[in-house]
């Protein structure tokens, strides 16, 4: 089993929590990771990706080779597209709709969406709208992970651990509202199947 | 075993911890800032009571460490790699006093310069200092090496460079750790003359270190971390160093490579086995993070007739980090991509937050810049160097820490008025104090802006050395009381600012502008902090 997926968005955006996550849901489920992550000079409202690989089996190269990414997950339509290079044929692009506008020159969202929507195996979801219902607005990031969770091949149980994992010190009710965005986010994403 | 998930840096970090460490000492900046983080929320750390705080600038971590070392305890400094420009006085000459108490230097280079000015490979400074060098492939060698790394310092009597590049160090991957070693007591060196590099007995200390050479270049030679890989297919050769062993292997689905493989891990080179795989191969492919320092190395100068590819004939590029794509196509395997982003993708250059201080200062800089003509602001490294940027394009110079205050005060002197310099604090502290000085001791016309934030923003946030002091300091230095002024730089205040500025640009002499505002990164994390503890 190999799970290859590039996380993009911008920074600031929280990408990492998403990494994290997915991560230890992995772990939890008895896989291994590995994660690069970026720090520094892009993280001040630049384009930032992680690259996040889970295996059953030694993962060699902390980063993912062109044209073979299971999946590119995206909190910010745009920066779906950045790495497209790094996409299977096959490979999932799930991406939230809600665009991040900080540079002059931003693309009109319905062309980005229609890209996005052009490829074989694409989602894209209003993960802020959806947060915003449950009256968790930080929550998009989670309902992105549960957006993306069908195509994890790892259980729903282990990938509500990790939540419990990274939110548990922020107590029993942020844990509750982030289980909760990822079923949100996961029904959507099974409804679109 | 369970093992614990580590990025590069933080192995590193776990790696001097459970070496017994007594102190690490550190100036922030990416690659490297990790190490010391990772250090100072440790438990085990704490327990050990292991001295743990930044430094004002990557000489000053660096003697502070040799003087641990000289007290018989291990230390670790750690830096990113133009931090060991700053430190290279220190670094050169404890070579020549050597060590008493294991000193390891760890430096995370930045190839493909995500955050830095220039990709500087390490090794170089390592092969300098005629030291051992280690470049672990992945986060469990980043582990082992770091506590090998300690007792190789001690069994030689020399300290020992640790080397990582931006992906290792950025990179988390599972790593089991080892039974923790105690710190040594305090013992101080049998030779009560080691350390003084007087000319007669630093003659004798560096003719130590040449005897040394050849114990360390055996102890390459047997090192684990060097590791020859048979392979079947004799028509090539491959050496790869640090992390490009990864990305041969990534190349290699089964785990094999059918050529044989020639890992490196430790340097000086192991010279029988680079020799074994250079007798038995036709020819010879070099995989390497950085400068193509192997490669050249064994190109020399003579023509031998062998086929070496690498960097400098064009199979791998000369410059940037290496991938699995790159590696895939020196061994001629690479497919094209299926998809490619689409042309109207916009970039998305990193920016001033929302709401820094930074961008009103600018602002007011501006207004006055625009009644002096163009390019006469200095500038330096930090989350304002992004003033070079548009909207502000308000700066003309970023090259090295300090550089602002002394590049002003060149160009004042041959005649560029005005003449201004911007720079932060922590970067103030770290190199621009001295800079200062010689142009109050000219009494250069000169304006310094110092940009007050009260953190290292840049780097994450860390404590600023001279948090609360630098009104002293410019005072100190010996700039006139009445020309180190004060500013609050908030959209309100922009008159004020452009008055204060202009004032001081008028000024015929050394003048300081302060603008003073925390950094509104650390000021909402204070305040959570803050709201958290009610
Ligand atoms: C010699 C050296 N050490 C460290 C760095 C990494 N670095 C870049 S900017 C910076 C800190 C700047 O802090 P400050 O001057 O206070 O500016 P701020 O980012 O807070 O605006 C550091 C540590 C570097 N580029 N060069």
């Amino acid at each position: 089993m190999k799970k290859d997926i590039i996380l993009a968005g911008v920074g600031g955006q929280g990408i990492l929590s998403v990494a994290a996550v997915i991560g230890l849901a992995a772990l939890d489920y008895g896989l291994e990771i590995k994660q690069s992550e970026v720090h520094g000079m892009s993280q001040r409202g630049g384009a930032v990706v992680s690259h996040l690989r889970i295996s059953d089996s030694t993962i060699h190269s902390d980063l993912i080779p062109e044209g073979t990414a299971d999946m590119i997950l995206s909190v910010e339509p745009l920066e779906a597209l950045r790495y497209l290079n790094f996409l299977k044929k096959d490979g999932w692009i799930i991406s939230n709709t809600k665009p991040f506008v900080n540079i002059p020159d931003y693309p009109p969202v319905e062309k980005i969406l229609e890209e996005i929507n052009s490829l074989p195996n694409s989602l894209t979801i209003n993960a802020d709208g959806i947060a915003k219902a449950l009256k968790s607005p930080r929550s998009s990031n989670i309902v992105m992970v549960g957006a993306a969770s069908p195509y994890l091949d790892i259980p729903v149980e282990n990938i509500e651990n990790g939540i419990r994992q990274i939110f548990g010190r922020k107590g029993e009710t942020v844990v509750e509202l982030n289980i909760a965005a990822l079923h949100k986010g996961r029904e959507f994403a099974l409804g679109e199947k | 075993m369970k093992k614990a998930l580590l990025l590069g840096d933080e192995a590193i970090g776990q790696g001097a911890i459970d070496a017994g460490i007594s102190g690490i000492y550190a100036y922030p900046g990416t690659p490297s800032t990790e190490i010391m983080e990772y250090v100072q929320r440790s438990p085990k750390a704490k327990a050990n009571n292991v001295h743990a705080r930044w430094s004002a600038n990557e000489k000053t971590a660096t003697e502070a460490a040799l003087g641990m070392s000289y007290a018989g305890k291990r230390a670790i400094v750690c830096m990113k790699h133009v931090g060991l420009n700053v430190a290279a006085d220190p670094f050169m000459n404890s070579a020549i006093t050597g060590t008493n108490g294991g000193l390891v230097i760890a430096v995370a280079d930045d190839p493909s310069m995500h955050s830095s000015q220039n990709e500087q490979d390490s090794r170089y400074y390592g092969k300098f200092a005629q030291i051992p060098v280690l470049e672990p492939s992945n986060q469990q060698e980043a582990y082992d090496m770091t506590r090998d790394a300690f007792e190789l310092s001690e069994k030689y009597g020399v300290p020992v460079l640790l080397r990582v590049t931006t992906r290792l160090a950025h990179s988390r991957y599972g790593v089991e750790l080892s039974e923790p070693l105690k710190p040594n007591d305090l013992h101080l060196p049998g030779d009560p003359k080691q350390f003084v590099l007087l000319p007669s007995i630093a003659k004798r200390r560096y003719k130590i270190l040449l005897g040394v050479q050849e114990h360390i270049e055996e102890d390459s030679e047997n090192s684990r971390y060097n590791k020859y890989i048979e392979g079947k297919d004799k028509s090539l050769g491959i050496i790869t160093t640090g992390i490009a062993f990864n990305y041969l292997m990534e190349n290699f689905p089964d785990g094999a490579s059918p050529y044989p493989v020639l890992k490196i891990g430790q340097y000086p080179l192991p010279k029988d086995a680079v020799n074994k795989i250079f007798k038995e191969t036709e020819e010879l492919l070099v995989l390497e993070e950085g400068y193509p320092f192997v490669e050249e190395y064994l190109r020399g100068v003579i023509e031998s007739g062998h086929k070496i590819h690498g960097r400098l004939d064009g199979t791998v590029p000369r410059d940037g980090e290496l991938n699995p794509n790159i590696v895939a196509k020196a061994l001629g395997k690479d497919l094209p991509p299926d998809y490619s982003p689409p042309e109207f993708l916009a970039n998305r250059p990193p920016e001033l937050c929302p709401g820094c201080g930074h961008r009103d200062l600018y602002d007011a800089l501006n207004d006055v810049m625009k009644d002096y003509g163009p390019q006469r602001v200095f500038s330096d490294i930090g989350c304002y160097t992004l003033g070079a940027l548009p909207p502000y394009n308000a700066i003309n110079s970023c090259v090295d820490m300090g550089a602002s205050i002394t590049m002003a005060k060149g160009a004042a002197d041959a005649g560029v008025h005005p003449s201004v310099a911007v720079i932060g604090d922590s970067t103030f502290t770290h190199s621009g104090i001295t800079g200062l000085l010689d142009a109050v001791n000219d009494n250069t016309p000169v304006t310094v802006i110092i940009l007050d934030n009260a953190a290292v923003a840049m780097t994450g946030g860390q404590p600023s050395a001279g948090e609360g002091r630098i009104e002293q300091i410019c005072i100190g230095v010996g700039v006139e009381p009445e020309h180190v002024r004060t500013v609050i730089p908030l959209p309100k205040n922009h008159d004020e600012m452009v008055r204060v500025i202009k004032e001081e640009i008028e000024y015929d002499g050394v003048s300081v502008v302060i603008a003073q505002r925390e950094c509104i990164q650390t000021l909402v994390a204070r305040k959570k902090r803050m709201r958290k503890k009610k």
